[in-house]
């Protein structure tokens, strides 16, 4: 059916491009990104690269039913830490970096409302509140709105290019190399600075949603975001931090789609297969119905162990009016679900929505995983910047949260470019040999004609993460030895990456995706390994260190030696600057 | 097995520059069949459901189906893009029938 490629990377067409800004993912935080810094200077040239279309990329692809984070009247920037620090049991958490991001979160939300984006209203004129932080939207082309905004601020936009790896100078950033996912050519894109905005990593667990053949991807978070962006990172020994705190959440059962700030917003609350409020009748002590996040998602699978389950969320005291405005926020953000009540043939007045947790991921908006960045946003690593999903130490950013990083990270990487006094030097023999690990699977394809498809890699890798280092499959738990289990054969992975095999250019995209994804669990798996309590049961629920050690209210992070190849740990103080 | 296309609706696109399907899926899972001139899911597997397929096709060809390991045949949800609206008519396997219209831009 579709046309076959093998292409020999002697053959494969190169393209080489310069800009002064480049940001690499076109999706909420990258998109807030460009246009803020061709406000800044519009004599700069901005590029956005894409894996997919501008137009609906990323997370909000289906569109969002709620902004999560806005500050509303009355409360602070300071409010915002403290509920975030709650969110986390304490910490640790960037509160510098929280409380820089709150001082442009409205105006990002404002500006898309602008543009466009309709906000729901009280009865007051104010946003209709859905919860504590939370604003209901109607946000179904709310990427197509920014988008067009985009282009009308002249950025350049390369769609349907995935970045692979950084181009490095002297220990500097200099640009990025892509594979082109339609057209098969390599693309040499330098820069005077690079703002990574890829989002996070889906796809490193085995869901409990898949089967063998039709809902491989029936998952909560974008399957497309699959960590290139933490990848590319970590290969050129950037700074990392709190991989170990994982978003998993608890999601409609066997849909996987989103429900708590839901239940919150209408007022339904989980209970259990015995009719009781979970949170009330079994978890007072943590908060009740205001725990927090990561009790909220353990809870549930807690109830489904101790033989409570199952488990919903109790929508039968709706009204029809409610019952509407529910099925039209999935309307907004994951239309299928209401597609999926339908095919259940449910009332959800008479049977109560079915909730379980979710497969875990790596979400530096939800939880504080990924590159560990100073307040403009800048990386370890000079010339590299870092907004959204894939920037850590800010838990509960969100989208607007995310837009907001955006912004800062233009500032930052425009006052960069300012400061430059030359473009740095691309070495051609790197880039021969990144062109050659990138079309590998195709070389071997069209030499050996077997070996390892990446879709038997990825559910490999995903198998053994699921058993081994905390799965939903495992109630979230794992413990020393099953993490060593699990690198021991991400090691192997690693070396069988030679054999993978790619007939055509989709295929070596996905490829690159399982590739990334070993580069992503394995610093996963040093993380938990290194985190010995159990600080967020769930989101990180060591079984052999059941308890909480005050001593680890810091920050474990994490850096690739590219001399030695090995992961190193560290650990840095959490600092609390809100009271 | 989210999106199936409907080889007698779908045109390949012809008064497009590109088949849309294809150029909008955030997956890169659309594709024009090189011998039909069809669109096709490469993967059905991969698919997120995300419906960005099914609202952007001009001739309303591409239908998206819940994976029967978790949900029953034949329930539908069609959307139906405006000027500045959305409208979604869901059937359930009942043959029951839902309609939703709201906003999806201010004016
Ligand atoms: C189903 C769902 C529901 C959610 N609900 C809410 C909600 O109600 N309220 C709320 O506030 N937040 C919500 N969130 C969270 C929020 O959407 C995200 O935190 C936020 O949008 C992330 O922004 P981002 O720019 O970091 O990532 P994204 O918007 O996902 O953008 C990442 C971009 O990078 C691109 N990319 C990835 N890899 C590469 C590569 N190698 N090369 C080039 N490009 C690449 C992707 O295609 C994508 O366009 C939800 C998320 C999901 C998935
Ligand atoms: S529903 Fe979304 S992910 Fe699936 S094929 Fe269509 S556009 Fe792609
Ligand atoms: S968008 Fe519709 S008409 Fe166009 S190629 Fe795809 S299925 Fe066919």
């Amino acid at each position: 059916m579709s046309e076959k490629r093998l292409l020999k990377p002697e053959a494969v067409q190169e393209v080489h491009l310069e800009t002064d800004i480049l940001i690499i993912g076109a999706g909420n935080a990258g998109c807030f990104a460009a246009i803020e810094a061709k406000r800044l200077n519009p004599n700069l040239k901005v590029t956005l690269l894409e894996k997919a279309h501008i137009d609906r990329s990323g997370c909000l692809a289906a569109g969002m039913d709620a902004l999560n984070t806005y500050i509303k009247k009355g409360k602070t920037r300071e409010d915002l830490v403290r509920w975030s620090r709650d969110q986390v049991g304490g910490g640790p958490l960037r509160e510098d970096l929280t409380l820089s991001m709150a001082e442009y979160l409205n105006r990002c939300i404002e500006e898309w409302e602008e543009w466009g984006l309709p906000i729901k209203k009280d009865e007051n004129g104010e946003y209709l509140a859905r919860g504590k932080w939370d604003i209901a939207i109607h946000g179904e082309s709310m990427k197509v709105i920014l988008a067009e905004k985009v282009r009308e601020y002249n950025c350049e936009v390369i769609n349907k290019v995935a970045a692979t790896s950084y181009l490095v100078d002297e220990g500097r950033v200099v640009g990025v190399t892509g594979l082109g996912v339609k057209d098969g050519k390599f693309y040499v894109v330098r820069a005077g600075a690079t703002i990574v905005a890829t989002g996070g990593a889906a796809g490193l667990y085995k869901p409990y949603t898949n089967d063998g053949n039709d809902c491989h991807h029936q998952i909560w978070y974008s399957p497309f975001n699959v960590g290139t962006g933490y990848a590319m990172g970590i290969r050129i020994g950037a700074e990392m931090t709190t991989f170990e705190m994982r978003w998993c959440a608890v999601r409609t059962k066997d849909f996987n789609g989103p429900i708590d700030t839901i239940s919150v917003g209408y007022n339904a609350a989980m209970i259990n297969g015995r009719g009781e409020k979970i949170l009330q009748t079994h978890y007072s002590h943590l908060g009740g119905e205001a725990a927090p996040r990561f009790i909220r998602a353990n809870a549930p699978m807690d109830e489904w162990l101790t033989g409570r389950g199952p488990t919903y969320v109790d929508t039968t005291g709706m009204t029809p009016e409610q019952v509407k405005d529910l099925k039209e926020d999935y309307l907004n953000e994951r239309p299928t679900f209401v597609q999926f009540l339908a095919a259940r043939g449910q009332d959800i007045t008479k049977e109560p929505i079915e909730v379980y947790g979710s497969d875990p991921y790596i979400v530096g908006g939800h939880t504080a995983s990924g590159y560990w960045i100073n307040n403009d946003r800048s990386t370890t690593v000079p010339g590299l910047f870092a907004c959204g999903d894939v920037a850590g130490g800010v838990p509960n950013k969100f989208v607007g949260g995310c837009a907001a990083e955006g912004v800062l990270s233009a500032i930052g990487a425009v006052q960069y470019v300012a400061g430059l006094t030359d473009r740095g030097h691309t070495d051609p023999e790197a880039v021969k040999s990144e062109k050659e690990r990138v079309y590998a699977p195709m070389a071997r394809m069209a030499e050996a004609g077997d070996g390892v498809t990446p879709g038997e890699m990825e559910e490999r890798l995903q198998r053994l993460m699921d058993e081994y280092a905390g799965g939903v499959h495992q109630f979230y738990r794992t413990d020393h030895h099953r993490l060593e289990y699990a690198l021991k054969h991400i090691k192997i992975l690693q070396e069988q990456v030679r054999y993978l095999i790619a007939e055509d250019v989709f295929n070596l995209l996905a490829a690159h995706e399982v590739i990334d994804r070993l580069t992503v669990a394995e610093v996963l798996v040093h993380h938990l390994l290194y985190r010995a309590e159990t600080r967020w049961p769930g989101w990180q629920t060591r079984a052999d260190f059941p308890e909480k050690d005050e001593k680890l209210n810091c920050f474990v992070n994490s850096r690739f030696n590219p001399e030695t190849g090995a992961i190193e740990m560290l650990t840095r103080p959490y600092e609390k600057v809100v009271d | 097995m989210p999106p199936r296309v409907d080889n007698v609706k779908c045109d390949g696109c012809r008064n497009e520059r590109e088949a849309l399907c294809e150029v909008i899926c955030p997956g890169n899972l659309m594709a024009l069949d090189t011998e039909t001139n069809k669109g096709y899911c490469r993967s059905l597997r991969d698919c997120w459901d995300c419906m960005s397929c099914t609202k952007i096709c001009p001739k309303g060809a591409i239908e998206t189906r819940i994976p029967y390991q978790l949900g029953y045949y034949p329930a539908k949800l069609v959307p139906f893009t405006g000027t500045g609206k959305m409208t979604w008519t869901a059937v359930d396997i009942n043959g029951k029938v839902e309609r939703f219209t709201f906003r999806t831009r201010n004016k």
